[in-house]
């Protein structure tokens, strides 16, 4: 079974790697989420695409637990994250540019410290591997304050694969990269998704990306989900000529109920 | 509560002074200028005064216990800020990392380096002032547990409240031990403090470390219950501070805090 194959609720649903119900999140008037419902199978790569303020990063850090959703259920394979937040985690992991590691700590100092907190068996031996599989041996005991953009997502993503996640999130991974070491990124979390049955999700603004990576997309806007599907097929489904157009669409029309845009 | 991650955090802290020196001086640079500048005054007193006062000892001990104290709690709100300015709030605690697991390093981290600060008083106070210290006996144990223990609950309460008011609040919890010092009457008799004041120091355990302190060096006998009292008020004031910092993370989750005090707040 290939997850780019099968929808996830067919066969997947009831070991989803992520399994969001329903969630919501307010900031007082504001509804940044409403009523967001979605999985991620094991293997599955899942796009959460959307304009800025569309609520993918409020979705993020619901799932990670620092913040608390209003409404709704989020499961990390079995786990409650809001009853089982320690266990939950221990599975998952995470890479975000706006989460940058801590500069004063050298690349494998911060392997090892977050090594450690993911409860890592063999620590040095996975440290060693991390390094090798993004190329960081060189830059092992340089501080990762002095680390260009680039280097600096290979470190983050090198931590986000130290504890062999179930599940992995992603917010916008490539963004710093050249294509070259964006498109070496993409292969090696391709393979990932494939070999360990990790399921990822993934959020970019770059469409040709996220067609080439993706399983299946969310679009999402004002905090709903307004189109789901293969990135392949959605665009020709919408009239669109590519993904970007479709996005580009979707970005600029006033928010339509969920029902009424995929009728 | 698991091992490792609170080993984490103290390697974190390791690595950080190994990466950057520098970072020890403050664990025994500033006690040192204490103990040279009161060790003089104190010496200077001991020659001109003829109250037959011992101010090396009355003195320089209660800058040497309270520099403790202070130092503690500074270690652990350092320790703490680390993660603030490497804005790694965002990492931390969407890790499996519990809260207590996160506390406990950061008093771990704190207490390893307040040592190291006491390790240096004590080489300064001793063999350059003729400070007595250890003729305070075994209630010296006891006195400098109940420091520990304050020094922790104010570096706890310190910590929640930087994480409550923003990176900027770390400028109102540095003042902490020089506000609280007049209370805790720590070179005078509580006698001296108005009734309001002493009202405050009796919710102070150092209050009655350095009561005792000054018993015994008056001769008078070791008071243990007061003593035990101040450890059992310390323990209550940890429970209370590290309450808070609970309090105060989960309102940070609620209201998304947390995850923008890494993205957003700091600067």
């Amino acid at each position: 079974m290939t997850a780019r194959s099968e929808h996830p609720s067919d066969s997947a649903a009831a070991a989803a790697a992520l399994r969001v119900r329903d969630l919501r999140k307010r900031y007082g008037e504001l509804l940044a989420v409403d009523g967001v419902s979605f999985e991620v199978a094991p293997g599955e790569i899942l796009g959460l695409l959307g304009p800025n303020g569309a609520g993918k990063t409020t979705i993020i850090n619901t799932i990670l637990a620092v913040l608390t959703p209003s409404s709704g259920s989020i499961r990390i394979g079995e786990m409650d994250v809001s009853r089982q937040r320690s266990l939950a985690l221990a599975r998952t992991n995470f890479a975000a540019v706006y989460a940058s590691l801590p500069g004063n700590l050298t690349v494998v100092q911060n392997l090892n410290f977050f090594g450690l907190i993911y409860g890592v068996r063999f620590l040095r031996r996975r440290v060693g591997e991390l390094l090798g599989q993004f190329r960081l041996e060189a830059l092992r005991d340089t501080k990762c304050g002095v680390l260009s953009s680039g280097e600096l997502t290979r470190v983050a993503l090198a931590k986000a694969l130290l504890n062999r996640p179930r599940l992995l999130l992603l917010d916008e991974p490539t963004a710093s990269l050249d294509p070259a070491a964006a498109r070496d990124i993409r292969g090696a979390i391709r393979t990932l998704a494939r070999d360990s049955d990790c399921g990822i999700l993934w959020t970019s603004h770059n469409m040709y990306e996220v067609e080439d990576v993706c399983d299946r997309v969310l679009f999402l806007s004002h905090g709903r989900i307004l189109l789901a599907g293969d990135p392949r097929a959605l665009p020709r489904e919408h009239g669109a000529r590519n993904l970007e157009e479709l996005f580009i669409q979707l970005a600029r029309e006033p928010l339509a109920h969920p029902a009424e845009r995929l009728a | 509560m698991r091992v490792a991650p609170v080993a984490a955090i103290l390697l974190r802290q390791w690595y950080l002074l190994r990466g950057s020196p520098v970072r020890a001086l403050p664990m025994f640079a500033w006690v040192g200028i204490d103990i040279v500048l009161w060790g003089f005054i104190s010496r200077f007193l001991d020659s001109v005064s003829a109250a037959g006062i011992d101010f090396t000892a009355v003195l320089l001990g209660a800058v040497l216990l309270w520099d403790l104290c202070a130092r503690v709690m500074q270690g652990l709100t350092t320790a703490f800020l680390e993660d603030v300015w490497s804005r790694n709030f965002l990492n931390l605690f969407a890790s499996p990392l519990r809260i207590s697991e996160y506390v406990t390093g950061l008093v771990l981290a704190s207490i390893a380096t307040s040592l190291i600060g006491l390790a240096v008083m004590l080489a300064l106070a001793v063999p350059v002032f003729g400070l007595s210290f250890l003729a305070l006996g075994l209630p010296l144990l006891l006195f400098l547990l109940v420091l520990y223990a304050f020094g922790v609950a104010l570096g706890i309460l310190a910590s929640g409240m930087v994480l409550r008011f923003g990176p900027a609040s770390e400028w109102l919890v540095w003042p902490i031990p020089a506000l609280l010092s007049p209370f805790c009457a720590v070179f005078y008799p509580l006698t001296i403090l108005p009734a309001w004041m002493r009202a405050v120091a009796h919710a102070l355990p150092p209050s009655y470390v350095f009561e005792g302190m000054r018993a015994l060096l008056d001769g008078r006998p070791f008071a243990l219950l007061p003593a035990l009292g101040a450890l059992a008020l310390a323990a209550l004031e940890i429970v209370l501070a590290g309450s808070y910092f609970v309090h105060v993370y989960r309102r940070a989750v609620r209201t998304g805090l947390l995850a923008r005090y890494s993205a957003e707040t700091v600067s």
